[in-house]
């Protein structure tokens, strides 16, 4: 297949497409698909056939649209109209959705979503700009959206450095967390001499409270390959591997068939699009490891080996796979790949802040009304997040902290609302921009409680190859653990602190590093509350039961209790 | 002579006709229906062995192999391992270190039913650690173990990567969201008793579901 093929095949979907009066776009990501998806759709098939329509209205099942709490969400597409959401639909929704707008063009007003929602309307799509619209499994639908032809420009009209320089000059930054430049590493690896590369997309999104990763290579498949293959004309690979967490059996279905999909039509392969660049991407899947997200030990697994990191330098670039050097992203960055090739560097750097480019991920969950996907410009406020596409506190609660960047990140007061959202800033208020989570928490959490969940799963993650991290994760477990029981005494406090900045400053990697960050960001910001638990014993969240009592105090506390059990 | 020389040539002309008949014919078909079998026996071991073949023998495949394996078998038993490292020559050490470092590879036996309790955050926030003590207090185990019946499995994942539908469970495979401690226990329970009880209707999320009588 070439330049031209590409265009015939996507002008031939497009009429395809023009053809049908109606298209019904049906979530298909998990978590539609658990609140009753795959029912929905079957209603609207069968409506459908029973009013003999099918030549006019089409079922296509996409990937995420982004509300997730307001799921099964459907969308219609009437020609020549805007686009109308559904939410909560029902199969008997279905039908009426069918027998009424799709055919009778009225729309059914009870479970519509406003199209003024600030939900959507607060969004900027540029990586999720096919998500909820093509059929993932299907590559037609994304070349009839110009999927593929960013690849086909730059192997026909640029060189491996021009690649690298537009992504260096669109500012992008790595999406995985510590914000590396993109280009930057793209270049090093480029010069990296070596007569074989190696690009890795990091889908091993060991994050609790974050999905998507998940969603981008559930719902838009090929633009990550696409991306990935970009990435390996500008480097000089001709080998790339996609680590799809183990817990993504879905996601992993799907690059799968896309890849092969891809190969058959020459997408990928051996001389993509008619050129002399031959490109292979292998899905490796993870195997549960939250260490595997740091990039060497990330690559130990690809190995077959324990997900052990290593010290760092050299860095993949120089030294990664097999020896040789090695392009790490996460796959959100390579979904931002085909755009920038597509719209320029200018445009790209159009949108964000000075030094924080493009858009971002999020993905919205905790306490708050409307949970779900959104993909906002960087610089948004905390507050336009939380409250305006968010939707506020359900139940008239109060707004009590945000929580970024997993067990890696810190929790942000509401002081700080206001605060632009990017790397800098961020980073500032001693969380991190992480890989995209963002959960809100309202007054009934307890912030030592968060502190100490966030703490136990570092503790269960640590790979145990470094001191620091094996031992202090637990030392610290442990301080936090007799802060919520109510056993804890000030020295304790003390001695968390001191440990804090010991893990922090001598462990090997990411995670080791990191692992104190929730501890000191809540420390900051919550300190009266580890002093309550601790000076009153009381845990004002009501989260925590403080049965027990420090040592020094059992003295007293012994003979009460013995009157108590008998 | 001569005459020496050409029964010598007739005896080996013979032998080799004798040795090729004693071998199978190598054909295509016929490799596929005898293939090299583990001495168990177990057909099972074919779907190990076609992933090893698959990845040529190369020491890095580990992992794919000890999926495929845990696929094939539920759970990494001692002898299957020991197979995977003989295979692909690789100390039991190392494939005992590799099967123990991932939670996905589980070295005993699940239960019949199992339901996975997500403990991510926003599940977290959302008290998932209520619905757990339920199910343990329910059944009598702790997290990540099986009844001495073998009937239920009780797990929890880090993020199953539904963080909207928080708190979510996935019971015999089937993703809940939104759920209870009650509503847990009743959907785990239903699922349990599964063929026992005649004509369970399990309610998950408005889709009813009928369980016929075996």
């Amino acid at each position: 297949m070439n330049r031209a093929d590409l265009q015939t095949m996507a002008q031939r979907e497009q009429e395809k497409q023009a053809r049908f009066q109606c298209r019904l776009l049906c979530c298909a990501s998990t978590p539609c698909l658990s609140s009753g998806g795959a029912a929905v759709q079957q209603a609207l098939q069968d409506a459908i056939k029973e009013s003999e329509a099918s030549a006019e209205v089409a079922v296509v099942s996409t990937g995420c649209m982004g509300p997730c709490s307001r799921g099964p969400v459907v969308t219609v597409q009437v020609q020549g109209e805007d686009d109308v959401y559904y939410e909560n639909v029902t199969p008997e929704t279905a039908r009426q959705i069918v027998a009424d707008h799709a055919l009778a063009g009225q729309p059914v007003q009870e479970k519509l979503l406003p199209s003024d929602l600030p939900f959507f309307a607060k969004q900027t799509k540029v990586v999720l700009s096919n998500s909820g619209l093509i059929d993932p499994e299907r590559l037609e639908d994304y070349v009839a959206r110009g999927g593929y032809l960013a690849l086909a420009y730059a192997l026909r009209e640029m060189t491996p450095e021009e690649v690298c320089v537009e992504i260096s000059q669109s500012g992008l930054r790595g999406r995985g967390g510590a914000g590396y430049p993109t280009g930057l590493k793209w270049d090093l690896v480029r010069k990296a001499p070596s007569d074989k590369k190696y690009v890795v997309a990091n889908g091993d999104e060991g994050d609790p409270g974050a999905y998507m990763d998940r969603t981008l290579m559930e719902s838009d498949p090929h633009r990550v390959l696409e991306g990935m293959a970009i990435a390996g004309y500008a480097v000089g690979a001709e080998q790339g591997f996609i680590y799809v967490r183990g817990e993504y059996p879905v996601a992993a279905k799907r690059l799968e068939r896309a890849i092969r999909a891809a190969e058959r039509r020459g997408l990928l392969g051996s001389r993509v699009l008619d050129s002399s660049f031959s490109f292979r991407i292998d899905i490796r899947i993870g195997a549960g490891a939250f260490v595997c997200g740091e990039e060497t030990a990330l690559m130990a697994s690809i190995m077959g080996r324990r997900g052990q990191p290593v010290p760092r330098p050299p860095y993949p670039a120089q030294s990664g796979l097999w020896g040789h050097p090695t392009l790490i992203n996460n796959v959100e960055t390579f979904g931002n790949i085909v755009p920038i090739i597509e719209h320029g560097a200018q445009w790209y750097a159009g949108i964000g802040t000075e030094k924080s480019k493009g858009t971002k991920i999020f993905a919205l969950a905790g306490k708050v009304e409307n949970t779900g996907l959104i993909e906002v410009p960087m610089g948004i406020t905390l507050r336009e997040i939380v409250f305006d596409i968010g939707g506020g506190i359900p139940d008239g609660r109060e707004f009590k902290a945000a929580q970024t960047g997993g067990p890696s990140g810190g929790c942000i007061p509401p002081q700080f609302l206001d605060t632009k959202v990017d790397y800098e800033s961020l980073k500032a208020l001693g969380s991190i921009m992480g890989s995209g989570g963002l959960i809100v928490m309202d007054d009934q959490s307890c912030m030592p409680d968060v502190a100490k969940f966030f703490m136990e799963f570092c503790m269960d993650e640590s790979c145990g190859k470094c001191v620091p991290c094996r031992v202090g994760t637990v030392q610290m477990y442990r301080i936090l653990q007799r802060i919520t029981d109510g056993s804890a005494t000030l020295q304790d406090l003390e001695n968390l602190e001191d440990l804090c900045t010991m893990v922090r400053e001598t462990s090997l990697c990411g995670l080791g590093q990191s692992a104190p960050n929730p501890v000191l960001s809540t420390l900051k910001y919550f300190r009266n509350e580890y002093e309550d638990h601790i000076e009153r014993r009381t845990c004002e969240a009501g989260v925590c039961e403080m049965t027990e009592v420090p040592v020094m105090a059992l003295v007293e506390e012994l003979p009460r209790r013995i009157r108590a059990a008998a | 002579m001569l005459c020496v020389l050409a029964h010598k040539d007739w005896d080996f002309l013979s032998i080799a006709k004798e040795t090729l008949a004693m071998q199978p014919p190598r054909t295509r078909t016929q490799r596929e229906v005898a293939p090299a079998e583990h001495p168990s026996g177990d057909p099972r071991f074919a779907l190990i062995d076609r992933t090893l073949k698959r990845f040529r023998f190369q020491q890095d495949a580990l992992i794919e192999v000890l999926h495929t394996a845990q696929e094939a078998f539920g759970f990494l038993e001692e002898d299957l391992l020991l197979y995977v490292a003989r295979q692909l020559k690789l100390p039991p050490s190392w494939v005992y270190g590799v099967a123990t470092f991932y939670h996905f590879f589980s070295l005993k036996p699940q239960g019949e039913h199992n339901c996975i309790v997500c403990m991510g955050t926003a599940c977290y926030v959302k008290r998932a650690a209520e619905i757990v003590a339920t199910l343990q207090a329910a059944y009598g185990i702790e997290a990540g173990h099986t009844t001495p019946d073998g009937k239920f499995s009780l797990n929890t994942a880090r993020c199953l990567g539904s963080c909207g539908l928080a708190p979510v469970l996935i019971v015999d495979g089937e993703v809940l969201g939104r759920e209870t401690p009650e509503g847990t226990l009743a959907a785990v329970q239903a699922a349990v008793a599964g063929k026992a009880a005649p004509k369970v209707a399990v309610s998950a999320n408005g889709v009813d579901e009928e369980v016929e009588l075996p």
